[in-house]
C-alpha cells in the first residue's frame, strides 16, 4: 500500500547566477511500514528531500500526497498540524529541550497535541522502557550521552504514532557501537511498531539496516533497489 | 499547562545573572513605585485635611446656592440646633455653626472692608485650625461678648493690637443697619496673606444679635478625623437634612473645587516621571527576551518542526515575561509593603517639615497610605509594560523558517 507519494519534487537555490537543483523532478513512493535509506554525497539533494517531505520547505513545484490528501499546499497552520500529528522527526543533533528532562521532552509533543497528563506520563514512560532509558526519566538532556540523547529523541518522534518518521543523519553524531544499538532499535520498532522511516545517512552501516535504499546525487534519485538484510 | 509553565520557569535560570538584573530592576522599581505612590496619597490625605482643616471643613450644610452666591439673605434658619442635631446623628464628627457677613471695620486710623465670620467659641477650634494659630492673646471664649479675632496683616493694616476697640459697620440681615464695637482679643497668623488680611472672626450670638440674624446662620461644617470616612458622613448629613429644601450639604470637594484639581495636576507630573522609569524597566525586559528568543533561535526552530505552532512560542515567551514580571512584582511590593507600613505607622518627615509644620498648626508628618490600590497601582503597570515588552520578541517567532531557524547557531 502507498501511503506517501512525491511526484516531480523540485527545488532550486540560487547562489550568485548558478541555479543550484536541489531536488530535480523527484519522484518516491513509501510504503506503510518500510524502512528505507537515502544515501548519497553532500549536497545531493537527501535533507532537502526530508524537509520537503516534512514540509519544512517550500517546493518549486511538485506534488506531496499523504494518503489521498495533497500536503505541499497546505498553509503553516495546517502543515504545523501535520506534523504534529502524522510526521515524527529525529535529528542529527539530537535537539532535545534542554530545560525538559527525558519524559518531559516525549512528554512535550503529547501536550501540545491535546494528551490528558495521565495519558502522557504513562506513554511516555513506557516508550523510555521501550528504548532502553528505564531510570533516566528525570534526567535533562545534559546528564545523557549522546546515544542516550538520541534514544529520547527517537522516542519523542515515534512515540504519538506518526505515519511517518524522518531520521537526517540519525547516528552521525555517534559511535560505532551506539549508532549499531540504535539502528537495532529503529529497527525493531519498524518491524514490531510498524513505523514508516525515512533515514537520510552517509553511514554505511546505517544503510545495511534498510530494505529499500534510494542514492541521490546531484537533486535526482540515481538508484532506487531494495536489498536483503539480516 | 504545567508542562509549559515549568518549561517557562526552567527557561528563565538558564541565564540566572541576567533574569536576576532584569528582576532586580523590576523590584528596584516597584519598590520605589510602592513607596512614592503611598507616599504621594498620604500627603494628599494631608493637603486634603490641612487645607479643609484650615476653615472649610470636610462637610458643610448651607442654603441652596449660598456657595456660589453667599448673599447674607441666603441663610439658614436655627442654625445652632441644626449644629446640636447633626452632632447627635454623627457623634463621631466634629460639628459648628457658623454666619458670615461683609463689614467695614474701622480702628482710630484706619477703615478696611473685611469678612466677619460669627463661630461658636466652644466648637469653632475643632473644625478649624485658625483658632489654634492665634499668636497674640486669645481666642473666643463667650459667645455673647463683643470680641473679635483678626489676622496678623489686618491687625497691622489697622494698627491695632489685643486690648484695642474696633468698630463694625454693615447692613444687616432685614436690611438695617448694622454696627457694633468689639475688643481684640486676640490676632492669629495662619500664613495665608489673605486669611490674616480679611478674615475675622467673632462669636455667633453677637454676630446674630449685630446683624439682625435673629437665630439664622450662613454654614454648619462638619469636619471629620480621615478623608475616608466623608461619603458615609456626608451620606448621614443628607439624610438628615432630606426633609429641608432650604437646606443643601456640600462636600469637600464643592467647596474646593481647586483641590482635587490642584492634586490631579500634581499627580500629572509624578506619573511622568513614574512613566519614565517604567519605560526604562520594559526596555530592560525587552533586551533580556530579546536576547532569549535570539538565542534559542536554534531551539525554537525545532519546536516549529515538531509541529508546533508559532502562537504557541509566543505564548512560552510571554509567559516567562509574566513569570519573571511575577517575581519583581512579588518581591517588590513586599518590600514597598514592609517600607510603607513601617513608615505608616511611624510617620515621614523631613527637614524643616517640623517647623513649618507648627507654624501653620498642622502635622509634622506624613503617613503613606498603605491601601491595596496604592500597592498594587505602580507595580501593576510595570506588570503590565513588561508583558508589552515582550510582545515584540514574541512576534519574531511567528516569522521563523524551521529551516533556517535550525542552521542557527
Amino acid at each position: 500500500m502507498t501511503d506517501i507519494r512525491c511526484v516531480k519534487l523540485c527545488k532550486y537555490f540560487q547562489q550568485g547566477d548558478i541555479v543550484i537543483k536541489a531536488l530535480d523532478h523527484v519522484s518516491l513512493d513509501i510504503e506503510a511500514g518500510s524502512l528505507i535509506c537515502l544515501s548519497g554525497p553532500s549536497g545531493s539533494g537527501k535533507t532537502t528531500l526530508l524537509n520537503a517531505i516534512g514540509g519544512l520547505d517550500k517546493l518549486d513545484s511538485g506534488e506531496i500526497h499523504f494518503g489521498d490528501q495533497r500536503v505541499d499546499q497546505l498553509g503553516k497552520g495546517p502543515m504545523a498540524d501535520l506534523r504534529l500529528h502524522h510526521i515524527g522527526f529525529v535529528f542529527q543533533a539530537y535537539n532535545l529541550i534542554p530545560v525538559l528532562t527525558a519524559r518531559e521532552n516525549v512528554e512535550f509533543v503529547m501536550q501540545v497535541q491535546g494528551v490528558s497528563a495521565k495519558q502522557r506520563r504513562g506513554k511516555s514512560l513506557a516508550i523510555l522502557k521501550e528504548v532502553g532509558l528505564e531510570g533516566m526519566e528525570n534526567r535533562y538532556p545534559a546528564e545523557l550521552s549522546g546515544g542516550q540523547q538520541q534514544r529520547v529523541a527517537v522516542a519523542r518522534a515515534i512515540v504519538s504514532q506518526p505515519k511517518l518518521v524522518l531520521a537526517d543523519e540519525p547516528t552521525a553524531n555517534l559511535d560505532s557501537e551506539t549508532a549499531t544499538q540504535l539502528m537495532d532499535l529503529l529497527r525493531e520498532l519498524n518491524e514490531y511498531h510498524n513505523v514508516t522511516f525515512l533515514i537520510a545517512t552517509h553511514d554505511a552501516r546505517v544503510m545495511g539496516y534498510a530494505r529499500r535504499l534510494i542514492r541521490m546525487r546531484d537533486g535526482k534519485i540515481i538508484a532506487d533497489e531494495l536489498q536483503a538484510n539480516d | 499547562m504545567i508542562l509549559s509553565l515549568r518549561m517557562a520557569w526552567r527557561n528563565l535560570w538558564r541565564h540566572k545573572r541576567r533574569t536576576w538584573l532584569t528582576a532586580l530592576a523590576m523590584i528596584f522599581s516597584n519598590v520605589l513605585l510602592v513607596f512614592m505612590i503611598s507616599l504621594q496619597f498620604g500627603s494628599y490625605d494631608m493637603m486634603i485635611n490641612n487645607t479643609l482643616q484650615a476653615f472649610s471643613g470636610h462637610i458643610q450644610v448651607q442654603h441652596p446656592g449660598y456657595n456660589d452666591n453667599p448673599k447674607l439673605r441666603q441663610s439658614i434658619p436655627a442654625v445652632v440646633p441644626l449644629a446640636v442635631e447633626l452632632r447627635s446623628t454623627l457623634p463621631g464628627a466634629h460639628i459648628a455653626a457658623r454666619g458670615a457677613a461683609f463689614a467695614l471695620v474701622s480702628s482710630d486710623q484706619r477703615s478696611l472692608g473685611i469678612q466677619i465670620i460669627g463661630v461658636e467659641p466652644d466648637h469653632e477650634p475643632w473644625v478649624s485650625t485658625l483658632p489654634g494659630l492665634v499668636r497674640e492673646g486669645r481666642f473666643l471664649k463667650d459667645s455673647l461678648a463683643a470680641e473679635i479675632v483678626i489676622g496678623r496683616v489686618l491687625a497691622r493694616n489697622l494698627k491695632v493690637s489685643v486690648g484695642d476697640e474696633l468698630t463694625l459697620l454693615g447692613s444687616g440681615r432685614d436690611g438695617s443697619f448694622a454696627a457694633g464695637v468689639v475688643t481684640v482679643t486676640g490676632i492669629f497668623d495662619s500664613g495665608s496673606g489673605d486669611l490674616d488680611r480679611s478674615l475675622a472672626e467673632v462669636p455667633l450670638r453677637y454676630f446674630q444679635e449685630t446683624f439682625a440674624m435673629r437665630d439664622h446662620g450662613h454654614s454648619v461644617v462638619v469636619a471629620v478625623d480621615e478623608i475616608d470616612t466623608v461619603p458615609t458622613a456626608f451620606a448621614a448629613v443628607s439624610h438628615e437634612i432630606q426633609d429641608k429644601p432650604d437646606l443643601t450639604a456640600l462636600d469637600w470637594n464643592q467647596l474646593q473645587p481647586g483641590l482635587k484639581q490642584a492634586i490631579q495636576a500634581d499627580m500629572s507630573s509624578a506619573w511622568f516621571m513614574y512613566g519614565l522609569l517604567i519605560i526604562l524597566v520594559a526596555f530592560s525586559v525587552l533586551n533580556t527576551q530579546l536576547m532569549s528568543v535570539l538565542e534559542r533561535t536554534r531551539e525554537f526552530g525545532v519546536i516549529t518542526a515538531l509541529g508546533v505552532k508559532p502562537r504557541k512560542l509566543a505564548s512560552l515567551v510571554i509567559l516567562e515575561t509574566a513569570l519573571m514580571a511575577l517575581l519583581g512584582l512579588v518581591i517588590g511590593v513586599a518590600i514597598g509593603w514592609m517600607v510603607a507600613a513601617y513608615l505608616n505607622t511611624v510617620g515621614f518627615h523631613y527637614p524643616g517639615m517640623e517647623q513649618m509644620a507648627e507654624k501653620f498648626n498642622l502635622p509634622d508628618r506624613v503617613y503613606p497610605s498603605v491601601t491595596f490600590f496604592s500597592m498594587i497601582l505602580g507595580p501593576g503597570v510595570v506588570f503590565l509594560f513588561s508583558l508589552l515588552a515582550a510582545v515584540y520578541p514574541s512576534l519574531r517567532l511567528f516569522r521563523l523558517q524551521p529551516v533556517e531557524a535550525m542552521r542557527a547557531v
